[in-house]
């Protein structure tokens, strides 16, 4: 499959030379890793009991690689759909920069070294986390799903929600409610944010003949699961609150940022006509980024550094 | 041509050049978590 989009464009002046090191960089997803790493740290720091620093950084690393090898996979056999879409045609592959041969190479012995060397450095759970993860995100996610069913980033989501529980399993948490929870939060955020995504790239779905939920059942649906989802994940949010996970900051954070992202959730979901229903969509695309930022940073200031609601006022007082 | 191929040679030198600093990395990253891992006391032994 992607052997089509590549021949497209061989020949080219650009697909002559070659990539560069960028461009092997940009088959990593930079964006999508920086919060892979994100949610990893936080897992790691919320995590019982205490790593060293040394091997902290360094499980860091390997779970980078693991998204990166995720990311590189997904390039080579979504070549194809890639130079289809405006979003991604400027990918390596597509470009002809870098062949779909060494793109799965790349991604094939990153994935591997990822797992093996945090299996050494870690543990074997999260290296088996890991492993899970990447072959959950190829084979279920990129290979499986997301040509056949618009329920691809419900059940696809799963593989960029595991991060959090890769990291606490590093950390040697195990697997607990707490980090199940954290799975949670961002499996269910993922839906409402792809959906917010597809909504303003509906027509480049549907040429790429990806069965995005707007292409299949349609805008006015998709707002309508949108705001579900949303309706799920505000309360969904405060849960790391309520089982002691986060503190009393944390539980105030959660529900104003939650009561937004319904808000804005509604907002989308309203507004149905012309460049009010784009902005909206593209408004709560945008949020949801942040929402999943400052939820997680909030429980990594209050476990990282001890900080919750209880010492906000003694802070306050400086 | 002659600068198609001479772009394509500085890119694969670029390669190498990434290729040999990230080994050289993981390198001096096995080194140190192997001192980590094994603990402090691991030059503390009789002779």
């Amino acid at each position: 499959m992607a052997d089509v989009a590549y021949s497209a464009r061989v020949g080219t002046v650009e697909a002559a030379t070659g990539g560069d090191v960028a461009d092997y960089f940009a088959l990593l997803k930079p964006r999508v890793m920086f919060l892979v790493v994100f949610t990893a740290l936080v897992g790691l720091v919320a995590a019982p009991g205490s790593m060293h620093p040394v091997l902290a950084i360094a499980s860091l690393i390997c779970i980078a690689a693991g998204a990166g090898a995720s990311g590189a996979l997904n390039m080579w056999y979504d070549a194809d759909i890639d130079a289809a879409m405006a979003r991604t045609a400027a990918r390596p592959v597509p470009r002809g920069l870098v062949s779909p041969e060494e793109a799965r190479s790349f991604g094939t012995v990153l994935a591997i070294g990822s797992v093996l060397c945090l299996g050494l450095m870690a543990n074997w759970l999260a290296a088996a986390l890991l492993a899970f993860t990447i072959a959950f995100y190829i084979f279920v996610y990129t290979m499986w799903l997301k040509r056949t069913t618009p329920q691809n980033i419900v059940i696809g989501g799963a593989a960029g929600a595991f991060p959090p529980m890769i990291g606490w399993a590093a950390a040697g948490g195990g697997i607990s409610l707490d980090s199940v929870v954290l799975f949670l939060i961002i499996f269910v955020w993922t839906p409402p944010h792809f959906w917010a995504l597809a909504l303003l790239r509906t027509r480049d779905y549907a040429k790429a003949g990806i069965p995005m939920l707007p292409v299949v059942a349609g805008p006015d649906a998709t707002r309508l699961q949108i705001l579900i989802y949303s309706l799920i994940l505000a309360p969904l949010g405060m849960v790391p609150a309520i089982i002691g996970l986060g503190g009393t900051l944390y539980m105030i954070v959660a529900s104003i940022l939650g009561s937004l992202f319904v808000v804005m959730a509604f907002d989308c979901y309203s507004e149905r006509q012309g460049e009010a229903a784009d902005r909206a969509a593209k408004n709560l695309f945008a949020y949801s980024v942040l929402y999943l930022f400052l939820l997680f940073a909030v429980l990594l200031v209050e476990q990282g550094f001890g900080i919750d609601g209880s010492t906000l006022p003694s802070l306050w007082a400086l | 041509m002659q600068d198609a191929e001479k772009e394509r040679q500085r890119r694969q030198r670029m390669r190498s050049v990434a290729i040999a600093w990230i080994l050289a990395a993981l390198v001096v990253l096995f080194f140190i978590v192997t001192i980590v891992r094994l603990g402090g006391s691991v030059a503390v032994r009789p002779l």
